[in-house]
């Protein structure tokens, strides 16, 4: 696990030159599994209710990591499936793909999770996310009228988001 | 070191019906094995529930931290997932490959009850080659 540096905002790690928005929504959860922070630019279905739907991102992202951390082929001592695991603990992922979207994931050691939803032909975004985390720092975590566990209505933090997003290719 | 750890075949219900270890450190018992296909079933069947466009048919590839894993799904719901070293190539075709091996061998073997656990012998030979020996052979293909 890798400890985010510094707290001043590093310039944005890919070049602005989309034509499209590539990105499908954003997902922010805490370590409790509230829901902090949920935006979506293009999402043409939707089976589930917003409630629904976050469990069952938060769930999903969960038995990953615990999947992960028992299928994990270079360590002989994994403990039992499922045993829960610190941020940072055993063996995690960064995303996944299917035939529609890619999902990239990174947990903070705080336990924040974040969550993009994107094109399947993107690229590795883990600099991306660092990034938006970054944004959460210098806009959430520092605005003296957010409270900790409650849903993020930062404004900057949303425009800032909206426009970083639409650089991501 | 193997570039492939392991590799799973589960049933259209979630149940493992073949599974093969390479050498990953700490082999699974079969306890951990069963639970941890079954697991990968739900996972499969859950991220289509979450795509945002119509048509999703499942994680196709999953990038952790010290490996990838890579799924296939049949038309008639069989998955056959491998474990290999992180950014291994070709195994799509690979999962292909395996899965042309059990159409031959274990579908058209008379004596096999779908849906449960396999015993082919010529499966098991076959496969064998595909995964070792015949790797670079197959990498062209």
């Amino acid at each position: 696990m890798q400890f985010f540096g510094g707290s001043e905002i590093s310039p944005s790690p890919t070049v602005p030159t989309a034509t499209g928005n590539n990105v499908n929504m954003m997902y922010i959860f805490n370590r409790n599994g509230v829901c902090l922070f949920y935006r979506e630019w293009n999402r043409p279905l939707r089976t589930l209710n917003p409630q629904q739907d976050h469990k069952l991102m938060f769930g999903l992202l969960f038995s990953l990591k615990s999947f992960t951390a028992k299928m994990d082929p270079t360590s002989a001592d994994k403990g039992n499936l499922g045993v829960p695991q610190l941020p940072g603990q055993g063996c995690s992922f960064h995303s996944f793909r299917t035939n529609t979207y890619k999902l990239s994931f990174t947990e903070t050691p705080s336990g924040i999770k974040i969550i993009l939803v994107t094109h399947p032909r993107t690229g590795d975004l883990r600099d991306s996310l660092k990034y938006i985390y970054n944004l959460y720092v210098e806009y959430v975590v520092k605005n003296p009228l957010y409270s900790p566990g409650t849903p993020i209505r930062c404004e900057l933090f949303s425009t800032s988001l909206d426009q970083y997003v639409r650089t991501i290719l | 070191m193997a570039a492939i750890y392991s590799l799973y075949i589960i049933n259209k219900s979630g149940g493992l019906i073949f599974y093969k270890d390479y050498g990953s450190a700490g082999r699974m018992d079969t306890n951990d094995s069963l639970r941890v296909a079954s697991l990968w079933h739900s996972m499969h069947a859950i991220s289509q529930q979450l795509s945002p466009i119509s048509g999703c048919s499942g994680t196709e590839l999953l990038e952790a931290d010290t490996f990838d894993l890579h799924c296939f799904q049949s038309l008639t719901g069989t998955k056959f997932f491998v474990v290999c070293e992180p950014g291994t190539l070709h195994m799509e075709g690979l999962l292909k490959y395996i899965y042309e091996l059990y159409t031959d061998y274990v579908l058209k073997n008379p004596f096999y009850e779908m849906e449960m656990p396999i015993r082919c012998e010529l499966f098991d030979i076959n496969l064998v080659q595909a995964v070792q020996k015949d790797r670079v052979a197959l990498l062209g293909r």
